[in-house]
């Protein structure tokens, strides 16, 4: 039993926070804003060098052959960093699904070519305009086509950096892929989900303290009031109680049971739940510059929203959970069980 | 990451669920905090737990324990709370006091004072709060005044936990005329020396669970200072780093009370006074109670790995009060009607959890206080 992350993870981790630092900071979402640009391609080829595009991908594919757990990290940064690209649906959920189905596809050979996934689980089809390709879902079975082969129509999101669309598209011209196995794709879309909501709330939490520890009213900082701090030492509680379930459910992932699957249903519950009770409480706490455009706060409480009924709601991952509390042995001792069939 | 037991942590498991079955009492003892028969019954059962060398798995062999590490005691713990053997009366401590004891107390003093607590046989309170000094500890007013080798103690402690059952205190006191966190030690005396009174409070749900202490001119050796003179305030925070980081709520016994609860909503759900709206809170529940355990888990394999527990010990215990209360006032909802009534002997007593639940928020440092060091100490605003 070691629920420790090597020093690798956390360098990997830091890594990935410094890159979307630099490269995903206030400046360039307003930039990117104003420009209306689809993607900045200076980021996304930076992020596809550092190999986080190609993480999950096995070794033989040219991928690093990395864990979920590794990618977790990866997306808690990109939610910290509400980064803008296509990374963790493309790298976390498509490229994978991709790989099983279709071993040597030549789109898996190019890291700067992201992959846009249709999935019953969700509305529209993000960032489809840009990708190389797009999986399409039908019956069960996956198909794949380029943007040009299938007709977008854009969604506007409350989100200014979720590109989403309606995706209209014929069998005739798209190839067939074979039988997929969808739930993979929603538990790493829901795992990868929790890890960005666990960054979006930290960097609520971190907006609000950088900003409490300025802001002055009645002659000192409003951090000096108790009022303000207890917002978001409540914030930060709740956090320290996301981290643990979104590392645990990305450490069991690869189990595929009913426990693995409550796992990441809980951490998805927690995660976002953390994430919009911060940005609402990072909001109040920067008070009416907090409701302006002009404080990035927004930002993160729009990604919290958009991501808490993607992949799955919160309905459905409730139900997961009960389902495993009425079937699997719950209590003491019981915490890092397999399904019992599968033991 | 590895989240699976070692083959000797399972070994390790099944020796401690095997001897407990052997063991655990059949009927349940009666609450240590509201009877001399109730508490004397615990003593007994701590001194089983001894025969079994299982005092506090933790401390190392000379002092009365195993020497095992923080994952072996989870297990210890889990093992523990599934066998619903009783609760520990001796808490203060094997938990508190005696982490502290082996952290900062000299050899002679961890030979005097641990195998005794380990085993039961001297089974301590905490005197701390004073009727001026709750959650402003610094403002302790009590005095521990040198004469020669021993202190001269005055006072007046309130809030002790077990004080009027248990055979020794451990009290934070300052040095005459001085103030705030300057001049504080803390200090050991027995609880039937002479110039010592125990005046017994009631709590809400009527057990004597707590009680005041006066002292009058107690005198004690110099021997009783744990750490420096004038060190108090500093063991005294380590302490309270020990009661809400990690020992004194293993979340074996929320997880326990989260599985009650399930079974609860199985036996309840579809009768027509039950809102189905309240599987939400089961499930919540649940996820509160796992929530908690793995980040206890997390935090023993940091510490295993050398880190140290800092002020986000305040976190847990913000986290394990409310989910208490969240727990069971979800089990009073499903019962409805029969919620207000009192539970028969060896029925899950509800409402008594939850109304010893309600202290939780206020004890070991209110969660007021929590979460100003929380937003002080973790994330950096200022204290003024």
């Amino acid at each position: 039993m070691d629920f420790s992350l090597s020093e690798e993870q956390q360098m990997f981790a830091e890594t990935a926070r410094q890159l979307f630092a630099d490269k995903s900071g206030a400046d360039q979402w307003r930039e990117q804003m104003r420009s209306g640009e689809a993607r900045i391609e200076a980021r996304w080829s930076a992020i596809a060098e550092n190999g986080f595009t190609t993480l999950l991908l096995p070794e033989n594919e040219g991928g690093l052959g990395l864990s979920e757990l590794d990618f977790a990290l990866v997306a808690e940064q990109a939610g910290y960093a509400a980064l803008p690209d296509p990374l963790v649906e493309s790298a976390g959920v498509a490229a994978p699904m991709l790989a099983q189905l279709a071993p040597g596809h030549d789109l898996l050979a190019r890291p700067d070519a992201s992959i846009a996934i249709q999935h019953p689980a969700n509305a529209a089809v993000a960032d489809a305009d840009i990708s190389a390709a797009i999986i399409l879902h039908d019956a069960g079975t996956a198909y794949l086509a380029r943007p040009d082969q299938v007709g977008l129509s854009r969604r506007e999101s409350i989100d200014p950096f979720r590109r989403l669309f309606n995706v209209e598209w014929d069998k005739q011209q798209a190839t067939e892929l074979g039988r997929a196995d969808w739930d993979l794709a929603l538990d790493r879309g829901a795992l990868f989900a929790a890890a960005q909501g666990l960054g979006i709330a930290q960097r609520c939490v971190d907006l609000a303290v950088a900003y409490a520890k300025e802001r002055q009213q009645f002659g000192k900082p409003i951090g000096t009031y108790q009022a303000v701090k207890h917002h978001l030492a409540s914030a930060q509680t709740a956090i320290e109680f996301v981290r643990p379930v979104v590392l645990a459910a990305a450490a069991r992932i690869g189990d595929r049971d009913l426990v693995a699957q409550s796992l990441i249903s809980h951490a998805k519950i927690v995660a976002l739940e953390a994430a919009d009770n911060a940005a609402r409480a990072a909001i109040q706490v920067h008070g009416a510059m907090g409701y302006s455009w002009e404080v990035d706060v927004h930002l993160f409480l729009k990604r919290s929203l958009a991501l808490t009924n993607s992949w799955g709601t919160p309905y459905f991952h409730r139900q997961r959970i009960a389902k495993r509390m009425a079937t699997c042995p719950i209590g003491p001792s019981h915490t890092f069980d397999r399904e019992p069939q599968n033991a | 990451m590895q989240l699976e037991y070692t083959p000797e942590q399972e070994a390790f498991r099944l020796e401690i669920r095997s001897w407990l079955e052997d063991h655990v009492p059949a009927e349940p003892l009666e609450h240590f905090d509201n009877s001399r028969e109730g508490f004397e019954a615990h003593r007994d059962w701590e001194r089983v737990l001894e025969t079994g060398n299982w005092g506090m798995v933790t401390w190392p062999p000379e002092y009365g324990g195993r020497g095992l590490d923080l994952i072996q005691w989870l297990i210890f713990e889990e093992e523990y709370a599934r066998a619903r053997a009783p609760g520990r009366v001796s808490q203060n401590g094997i938990f508190l006091l005696g982490p502290t004891l082996i952290e900062f107390g000299t050899d002679e003093q961890k030979k005097r004072f641990l195998p005794p607590m380990a085993s039961g046989q001297e089974i301590w309170a905490q005197a701390w709060s004073e009727p001026m000094a709750g959650s402003d500890l610094a403002g302790v007013r009590a005095t521990a005044a040198r004469d020669g080798d021993e202190y001269v103690l005055n006072g007046h402690k309130i809030w002790s936990s077990r004080a009027v059952f248990a055979d020794w205190a451990f009290g934070l006191f300052r040095e005459p005329g001085t103030e705030r966190h300057a001049g504080m030690s803390l200090i050991f005396f027995p609880l039937d020396a002479p110039g010592v009174t125990v005046n017994p409070i009631k709590k809400i749900n009527g057990h004597v669970g707590f009680a005041e202490i006066l002292l009058e001119n107690v005198r004690v050796p110099e021997f009783n200072r744990l750490g420096g003179e004038g060190e108090g305030w500093k063991i005294c925070m380590a302490t309270a780093g020990f009661e809400r980081g990690l020992m004194l709520r293993s979340p074996a016994r929320y997880q326990l009370a989260a599985a009650e609860l399930a079974k609860l909503w199985e036996r309840r759900k579809g009768d027509p006074s039950v809102d189905p709206a309240l599987e939400d809170d089961v499930v919540r529940a649940f996820m509160n109670a796992e929530a908690y355990a793995l980040s206890i888990y997390r935090t023993a394999s940091m510490l295993i790995g050398g880190a140290t527990i800092g002020p986000e010990a305040s976190t847990n215990k913000i986290f394990w009060s409310e989910l208490d209360i969240h727990l069971h006032r979800t089990a009073l909802a499903l019962l409805g009607p029969e919620a207000e009534f009192l539970s028969e002997p060896g029925a899950h007593d509800w409402i008594d959890d939850y109304i010893f639940a309600l202290a939780g928020p206020i004890y070991a440092g209110s969660n007021e206080i929590q979460r100003n060091i929380i937003a002080e100490r973790m994330l950096g605003l200022p204290r003024k």
